[in-house]
């Protein structure tokens, strides 16, 4: 673990100088809590993912998934961590940090609103204040995870600005924090953000790849070929391949791959006129910029505004990336890949129908990428080359916030496993 | 220090021979109004800001509008949407800042990823030179601490640009230290703590952030919640060269917007505004005067 506040050229403190004072006096308190474990904090924090998030997550062998793919295909089932996401790993990090440093109000943004509702839980737990900023776009089309988050006692502010989705509710969240940082942590929800941030989200998160890396070897004796995850910001991401990111097949040692899947939304072109990019592939289209706080890859215009991205995934619904996995990429560490929406939604109803697992959207997407690379593998071949013989794919998330949106997205589209949901639909919306 | 010519930071063009935009403070407090660039449209912007000019603007700092705007609130946000929605670009920015027919010196404030994005090389580079070009000559930018400041700082030296830095009320010790280095022109003091936006009181704090660079070889403009001639009096006269004025002014903006009132009546009531803001500025530098100094 390094607290270097930037990653090659990515990263850095770019944000107002009325927040610097608490940047700095969030990265002294990630330098002795998190990287030095002072008063015991990394202790309390594992003890309390253990014992309030039910850690640790299992891995399992997809029994159905390894047959049609012609490898082993593990999953990391963070669905099962309390709350339904990996997303608790963090914000129990971070609430817990700021009751270190003396903070007594919590605020966050949120799209998907998985972190908002981790943020709430985690607050909830802790006995802290919570605040919590969502577009009034995801507000409606997240309407569960709001009542969540608002029976865990949290207080849920509606932003109105723009197309009303997680760009809009981060912006809102800074300014709020900017007149209030004295009394105020901001738990920020990804691996995006001014130093410590990047680091220290996936400090919290690492904990799926550490689990994950020590059951694989005891599960099989050796490790993965391939590590797959979807990314949107980079949390999960950043969480599942940290623990892997030194297997990199130098000193002759086992070199396991790292491929981060993307939304490929609708469609990779962009509409520059109107300033949207019908996806969020942002490690596989973005360019170099400066957004909330760090240099990273953004889907930005030809001047340097940030476009509207978009995806059926609202967690993955993001215009930036966590810098280092930007600098990851660059470095040719991690593949970055993305699939659009139709594989996501497919790869859905797969897992769902055969595995008796129903996903994220946002897991859906790591999961889509399997088709996508390897597909249906004949009995009599040993399949699977494309990412290796063994694959371990996490599973984000649980996806029964999404099955509104599913089976919406779902009536208009030709998909193998998709249930028929005609006679059902006249009951939601 | 109200009236001292006083000279730019140590590593701007300042070194040259003594920074205009420090001269703009030389002549009594100097009045600076805020307002978005093309907001609600090229045209009625242009208007507004030479009626800024008239009012008796000495410094205009002119927002080349961002579409992620975190250090703005509400009021500067929306200004910052219609000007986007009215078409307004980097390009067409310069355009308006070389037809703006003021006497007032032009200072951009805008987010480091235009900055950064100008133009066809990386870096703040071919920016500050288009600035330069335009009659630009200053860059205040927000989310760009004086940490991450180096190469802007470079290429405002080598067009001839000041740089202003935002002291915040938060702001102490080697942060102070580290501006100070790399400020010309003028410091931006922050009156108080939150985003932008017009208040009705005047923040205890100003006095004690102005104690804090009272030494500094730069001009003084305080800013955040002005709205008032009788506030812009007040912060002069507790020490302040300059008053920085943008809400207040862009509500009047937003109100000609709101009741669709024609853009001359919108420009003279701007003009107004801006007349008792340099006339409350002047009064408390009178104040000044007949007081002895308190440093």
């Amino acid at each position: 673990m390094s607290s270097d506040a930037t990653f090659g050229d990515y990263g850095g403190q770019y944000v107002p100088e009325a927040l610097m004072p608490a940047i700095d006096e969030l990265t002294d308190a990630y330098e002795r809590y998190v990287l030095d474990n002072e008063d015991g904090f990394m202790d309390e924090f594992r003890a309390r993912l253990q014992d309030f998030g039910g850690r640790p997550t299992p891995i399992q062998r997809a029994d159905q998934l390894s047959e049609r793919y012609g490898c082993d295909v593990y999953l990391k089932r963070e669905d099962l961590l309390h709350g339904g996401a990996h997303k608790l790993n963090n914000a129990l990090g971070q609430v817990l940090l700021a009751k270190y440093m003396g903070k007594d109000r919590i605020i966050a943004e949120t799209g998907a609103g998985q972190h908002g509702t981790a943020t709430a839980m985690a607050c909830a737990h802790l006995d802290m204040p919570c605040e919590i900023y969502m577009g009034r776009t995801d507000i409606n089309r997240q309407r569960p995870n709001v009542f969540r988050m608002r029976i865990n006692g949290a207080e849920v502010n509606p932003v109105d600005v723009g197309r009303g989705t997680l760009k809009e509710a981060i912006t809102e969240t800074f300014r709020d924090w900017a007149g209030t940082v004295e009394d105020t942590h901001y738990v920020v929800g990804s691996v995006v953000g001014p130093h410590p941030f990047p680091s220290m989200v996936r400090d919290f998160q690492a904990v799926i790849s550490e689990e994950a890396r020590a059951q694989f070897r005891d599960r099989t004796g050796g490790l993965p070929d391939t590590v797959v995850a979807c990314a949107g910001g980079g949390s999960n991401t950043m969480g599942s391949f940290a623990a892997f990111i030194d297997d990199d097949g130098s000193d002759g040692d086992d070199r396991v791959d790292l491929h981060a899947v993307e939304a490929g939304g609708s469609s990779l072109q962009v509409d520059e006129e109107a300033g949207v990019a019908p996806n969020s592939a942002t490690l596989s289209t973005g360019e170099e910029g400066v957004l909330h706080g760090a240099r990273t890859k953004l889907l930005q215009d030809s001047d340097g505004q940030i476009m509207e991205s978009h995806s059926v995934s609202a967690g993955l619904d993001y215009a930036g990336v966590g810098p280092e996995l930007a600098q990851l990429v660059d470095e040719g560490r991690v593949t970055p890949a993305n699939v659009d929406d139709d594989v996501a939604l497919a790869a859905f109803h797969r897992l769902s129908a055969t595995e008796g697992i129903i996903p994220a959207l946002e897991s859906a997407h790591a999961l889509g990428y399997l088709e996508e690379r390897i597909g249906v593998v004949e009995e009599t071949e040993k399949g699977g080359a494309a990412l290796g013989d063994s694959i371990l794919v996490t599973v984000s998330g649980r996806g029964d916030k999404d099955l509104e949106t599913v089976i919406e997205e779902s009536a208009d589209r030709d998909l193998d496993a998709a249930p028929d949901m005609d006679v059902f639909r006249e009951g939601i919306r | 220090m109200t009236g001292d010519a006083t000279t730019s930071g140590t590593s701007g063009s300042g070194d040259l021979d003594g920074s205009t935009l420090s001269n703009a403070f030389a002549e009594g407090p100097a009045f600076v109004p805020y307002l978005v660039a093309g907001d609600p449209d090229f045209e009625s912007s242009k208007a507004y800001l030479e009626a800024l000019d008239r009012g008796g603007a000495d410094v205009i700092e002119l927002g080349l509008p961002f579409s992620e705007p975190m250090a703005e609130g509400p009021t500067i946000q929306t200004a910052i949407a219609r000007a986007l929605e009215g078409g307004m670009t980097p390009d067409r920015y310069f355009e308006l800042a070389e037809s703006l027919d003021v006497e007032a010196s032009l200072v951009c404030m805008t987010y480091y990823n235009l900055v950064y994005q100008y133009g066809t090389e990386s870096g703040p580079r071919p920016f500050v030179e288009r600035a330069a070009e335009a009659g630009i000559e200053g860059l205040v930018i927000p989310d760009l601490p004086a940490e991450e400041a180096e190469d802007l700082r470079a290429a405002c030296d080598e067009f001839g640009l000041d740089l202003i830095f935002i002291v915040a009320p938060t702001t102490d010790g080697d942060r102070l230290d580290r501006m100070r280095e790399l400020v010309s022109g003028y410091v931006y003091v922050q009156a108080r703590l939150g985003t932008t936006g017009a208040r009705s009181d005047v923040s205890d704090q100003t006095a004690t952030i102005l104690e804090r660079v009272a030494d500094w070889e730069v001009p003084r403009a305080v800013g955040f919640g002005i709205s008032s001639g009788e506030h812009a009096e007040r912060i002069v006269a507790g020490g302040a060269d300059g008053i920085i004025v943008g809400s207040a002014l862009i509500d009047v903006v937003a109100e000609g917007v709101e009741t669709g009132r024609p853009v001359r009546e919108t420009a003279n009531q701007l003009e107004s505004l801006a007349s008792e803001l340099t006339e409350g500025a002047a009064a408390g530098a009178r104040k000044n005067r007949s007081e002895p100094e308190g440093q």
